[in-house]
């Protein structure tokens, strides 16, 4: 009885120590901006079945992933909404050097679920809301702050400031509209071509505000992390390019 | 003001009114929830109790459909000619007064229920009245219970965080409370700033309570000498 006990027990050891050893996939942590949540899951089903690596994704506004990063949060690969935040954490020294680049420009889109809301979209901009309009907030979302810029570009921000309402990430932000309870508000292309939303739509033109270039970076912690290396390099084949352009996303033609 | 004064004064408004609210509200409801036999009694308290086992994501996820203009309590408020209640103050109070309801509601609830049910009889044989009775008798016996339920009520919304952030929208001077102000600071590695308002919640907090022990302390102390 003790010996069956006992070998059981050396089984236990045995299996827990042999069955990492045993699957040679390794798992990457993704800190992914919330604009990209429908497109990683996309990619990430393709990755999975491509590869053996496992891969473990955290979604929130760049901003709050970037402080969690700076206080050492356990990610592997930052997928910012931005250029400047993976800058700023290569020149705190917290990423591979030579890691970062650009794996999706922004789009900015205007949009109201009703039909009739606007034909005319600045005109609906300028116009006095009976509801809020809603923005992500500009401090911490990129998107946030194209469509300030942009607001700001048509000369109403002054004016509109007041009473946006601010939505933690883009995916608030989206929430706000879709139940209804801002008449509008600036959201990422991606989310109504994903959501499969209509409505009333404004793609924002670019040049109303700095492009949204978001950039993915390997931190530091995963120099040598097989999974989070894959996972790069799959980002900038030509099946992950397609994929993200078909999700409202522009795309640089170099890398 | 400066953006953080009319935070904080913001914050403090919201809990005084909601606690205020709550009092009114609070009472009869702990009162019955105390004395009653109904047998809706056990359900109503569980109900009162959900915010204190519900994420407040839940609650603000809810709210935010609910007083929406497509939900039941937005189209009241369109129809009554209020608009809607998201993103605004007095959507803020509604939403603090179920998120504290418990915080008012249970210490009542506990004080009431320790009332010696033989003085109210005595005093209705003096031809007390209901409300006298309640006045005379149950009100003074019960101040530590108010006095709890009060500064549990006005912390508890001054700390409230997940509902504001849902349904509050953010918005300078209307609804951005300190806790989103203290998360904003935060994500913007404004640390200085999240310190300085951080650390004087945690430290008005501490008093608050300390306070409250001292007063609730020294009020039994004499209950027991008396």
């Amino acid at each position: 009885m003790v010996k069956t006990g006992f070998s059981m027990f050396r089984g236990l050891i045995l299996a827990l120590v042999l069955v990492p050893a045993l699957a040679t996939g390794a798992e990457a942590r993704l800190a992914v901006a919330a604009n990209f949540f429908a497109t990683t899951q996309v990619l990430a089903d393709l990755f999975r079945q491509t590869t053996e690596h496992s891969i473990v994704i955290s979604y929130g506004s760049t901003g709050k992933l970037y402080a969690q990063i700076r206080q050492g949060a356990p990610f592997d690969v930052f997928m910012a909404a931005d250029q400047w935040r993976p800058e700023r954490l290569e020149a705190l020294g917290l990423t591979e050097p030579d890691t970062r680049f650009t794996y999706a420009i922004g789009r900015l889109a205007l949009w109201s679920p009703d039909p009739d809301a606007f034909s005319d979209p600045e005109a609906f901009l300028a116009g006095s809301f009976q509801r809020p309009l809603a923005i992500a907030n500009p401090a911490t979302a990129p998107y946030g702050l194209a469509a300030q810029q942009a607001l700001t570009k048509l000369g109403l921000w002054q004016q509109l400031e007041a009473g946006l309402v601010r939505g933690e990430s883009i995916a608030q932000t989206f929430q706000f509209v879709a139940t209804g309870n801002a008449r509008g508000g600036f959201i990422a292309l991606t989310q109504l071509l994903t959501e499969n939303r209509d409505g009333s739509v404004w793609r924002v033109p670019t040049d109303l505000h700095e492009p949204i270039i978001q950039q993915a970076t390997l931190l530091e912690r995963a120099r040598d992390n097989p999974a989070a290396l894959a996972w790069m390099t799959f980002l900038k084949s030509p099946e992950a390019r397609a994929i993200i352009r078909s999700h409202g996303y522009d795309l640089t033609e170099s890398l | 003001m400066t953006p953080e004064w009319s935070t904080i004064w913001l914050t403090l408004k919201l809990a005084a009114i909601t606690t205020t609210v709550l009092l009114v509200i609070g009472t009869p409801l702990a009162w019955w929830l105390a004395r009653s036999k109904h047998w809706l009694r056990q359900p109503v308290a569980a109900v009162v109790a959900l915010p204190l086992v519900l994420p407040p994501t839940v609650l603000g996820f809810y709210l935010l459909l609910l007083m929406g203009p497509e939900g039941t309590v937005g189209q009241l408020t369109q129809w009554l000619g209020l608009g809607t209640l998201p993103f605004t103050f007095a959507g803020l109070v509604v939403a603090s007064v179920l998120y504290s309801l418990p915080f008012t509601v249970q210490p009542l609830q506990n004080v009431f229920s320790t009332v010696n049910g033989r003085l109210l009889e005595v005093a209705a044989t003096l031809r007390a009245s209901p409300l006298d009775r309640f006045f005379t008798v149950v009100i003074p016996l019960a101040r530590p219970g108010f006095l709890t339920a009060a500064v549990l009520t006005f912390a508890h919304t001054l700390g409230e965080f997940g509902v504001v952030l849902m349904i509050g929208g953010n918005i300078p001077g209307e609804t951005r409370v300190l806790s989103v102000a203290i998360y904003d600071h935060v994500e913007t590695l404004n640390y200085g700033q999240a310190h300085l308002l951080a650390g004087g919640m945690l430290a008005f907090s501490f008093l608050v309570l300390m306070t409250l022990y001292l007063i609730n302390g020294r009020i039994s102390e004499r209950g027991l000498h008396s």
